[in-house]
């Protein structure tokens, strides 16, 4: 039934531009449309992802890269970023949606929950070099570490058991360096239902994680010369609100007794 | 933590003074509290402009200036601390100002439907691993739109072999992986990468810093390129290393068991990526698995590589 119409249909198309041979770009154009939208809807199994960051790239040298020649010939030279950034690997979350970091703006490490573990050269070099690279050699002014609202790192930290066991390779092991937050929250929030906790707890652990950033002594000294600032944030995507706090802190002039 | 570091701080000085402030008080200047949607009739070109401003670059980088001993003038550390405080207080408002550009524009209007379904549950098809330099952000050059893409940034978009133990990488593969079952991984290394170029300098003198601890994780890479192209420039041996640290990382996901099998059962496909950013061209291929395996020293068969220019 359907393939019958649709032969009717290329019949009679055909026969239309027999008629009218001037009517061939129109119909071709027309054609061409219609060729991509079924292809757009089709069955989405048959999702490409190649054509998909392909369709992507070249939009953004068209787009981005060609109308911007001096903004990226500078980037080619070098990078003076003025933000570190710290956020989430949660695909809805990317600083450049939210914050719409251009290129070369912002140095940025991603990872679950947006966690800064305190200082160790062996546990945990990773954060360590993030670090390390953006204070001493790009010399960043500012470091932001974003959480955010419904984060599945944060509720898996919420949902260690009490007894410590993890099910997991390493993510139960990951989180638990913001356990501080999730103490502090089971503590003082204890009548709040999970999901209020959660929310809690995405908030102070980005204050737990704001802590361990002093103990990189590279940090600590940069904070205190007023070279760098330090500050929380938390992004809640199902208010479309943002909240953005600073971390004081200072070391007073010495007294000798 | 908090307390950890106040009684750290206290050891500095001497006296018994308090800190000016406890560590974990903060203040607050909450964006939630505007509620002014005046303040994003702001044209979109007027920010763009001023994220310019928001970076401009310090004329005296030239060269390989993602070096790790650049040697950077700050404008700022020649302004007032006063003034200092204004320019950041003005960086901050420009991100106050962008982040109501995207509610209005793109949450509440362009995507409202897309944001909706977001809020329930993310189902993204890619995981990335890409470079935290600020210019390789992979939604800003491969247009991933909130949803697409669970990201891993780190220094030099290494990813460490199983036998390594825990790390933040592998934390984040195994959420991907197991939790939200992507379909492809996609390593995407860089042109001018810093971290590379450390890799590739590092002498044996006994210096201990943080990112040669991490860039450790690339020696088969620098061994590699060293023995397949000692006569060419350190430069270009860089360009090299750089690519040949993205196969190393590849097989590196094979030491996961967890990646291992949905490869083998066509679940999961791996993919190597390389932006370079002189030329704007991105070079693209896949991880062809029968060939390959997760041993060390082994070799890395590829297939379907594309050139987008």
């Amino acid at each position: 039934m359907g393939s019958e119409s649709f032969e009717e249909a290329i019949a009679a198309l055909s026969k239309l531009l027999s008629d009218k041979a001037d009517l061939e770009s129109v119909a071709a154009a027309k054609i061409k449309q219609i060729t991509a939208e079924l292809e757009a809807a089709a069955d989405p199994n048959q999702f490409d992802p190649v054509k998909r960051i392909e369709t992507g790239f070249l939009h953004f040298k068209k787009e981005k890269y060609e109308k911007n020649p001096d903004l990226y010939g500078e980037l080619a030279k070098g990078q003076s970023p003025k933000f570190l950034v710290f956020a989430c690997s949660d695909s809805r979350v990317c600083p450049s949606h939210i914050l719409d970091f251009q290129p070369g703006e912002a140095f940025m490490v991603r990872n679950i929950a947006n966690m800064v573990p305190p200082y160790d050269k062996t546990k945990y070099s990773g954060v360590g070099a993030a670090i390390e690279y953006a204070v001493l050699h790009l010399k960043v002014e500012n470091i932001v570490v974003i959480g955010h609202s419904c984060c599945g790192g944060i509720k898996g930290l919420m949902s260690i058991p009490d007894d410590g066991t993890t099910a997991s390779d390493f993510i139960e092991q990951w989180v638990s360096i913001c356990a501080p937050a999730k103490t502090k929250v089971k503590s003082e929030c204890n009548e709040l239902s999970f999901s209020e906790q959660c929310t809690n707890c995405e908030k102070e652990a980005v204050n737990v994680s704001l802590g361990n950033l002093l103990t990189y002594p590279f940090v600590r000294d940069a904070v205190v010369k007023k070279s760098l600032v330090l500050k929380g944030a938390h992004y809640d995507f199902v208010d479309g609100k943002f909240d953005l706090w600073n971390l004081d802190f200072n070391i007073t002039p010495t007294l000798a007794v | 933590m908090a307390w950890l570091i106040r009684s750290k701080a206290r050891l500095l000085v001497s006296a018994t003074r308090p800190l000016r402030a406890p560590v974990d008080s903060f203040h607050c200047s909450r964006f939630s509290d505007l509620t002014d949607h005046s303040v994003f009739s702001f044209p979109r070109k007027w920010l763009r402009s001023k994220a310019r401003r928001l970076n401009d670059v310090d004329d005296n980088q030239s060269g390989s200036s993602s070096s790790p001993h650049i040697n950077r003038r700050t404008t700022v550390s020649q302004l007032e601390v006063s003034s200092n405080s204004r320019v950041r207080v003005d960086l901050f408002d420009e991100l106050k100002q962008r982040f109501l550009s995207f509610k209005e524009h793109k949450y509440f209007r362009e995507e409202l439907e897309h944001f909706q379904t977001l809020k329930e549950a993310q189902s993204p098809k890619f995981m990335v691993i890409a470079c935290a330099d600020s210019r390789v952000c992979p939604s800003t050059i491969l247009g991933f739109r909130p949803g697409e893409a669970f990201m891993i940034r780190n220094v030099a978009n290494l990813v460490p072999p199983f036998e390594n133990g825990p790390s933040e990488t592998n934390a984040a593969l195994e959420f991907a992986v197991k939790t939200l079952e992507v379909e492809n991984i996609l390593i995407i290394g860089h042109s001018c990468c810093g971290g590379i170029q450390t890799l590739m300098s590092m002498r044996d003198d006994g210096d201990s810093s943080f990112i040669k601890s991490w860039v450790t994780t690339g020696t088969v890479a620098k061994l590699r390129t060293e023995a397949a192209a000692n006569h060419l420039s350190f430069d270009q041996q860089c360009r090299l290393c750089e690519k040949e640290s993205i196969n190393r990382s590849l097989l590196n996901l094979l030491t996961y068991s967890w990646i291992e099998d949905r490869v083998r059962k066509g679940l999961l496909f791996v993919h190597g990526g390389y932006y370079d950013f002189l030329n704007c061209t991105f070079e693209k291929w896949t991880l062809d698995f029968k060939g390959s395996s997760g041993e060390e020293g082994a070799r890395l068969l590829v297939k379907d590589q594309e050139l987008w220019c």
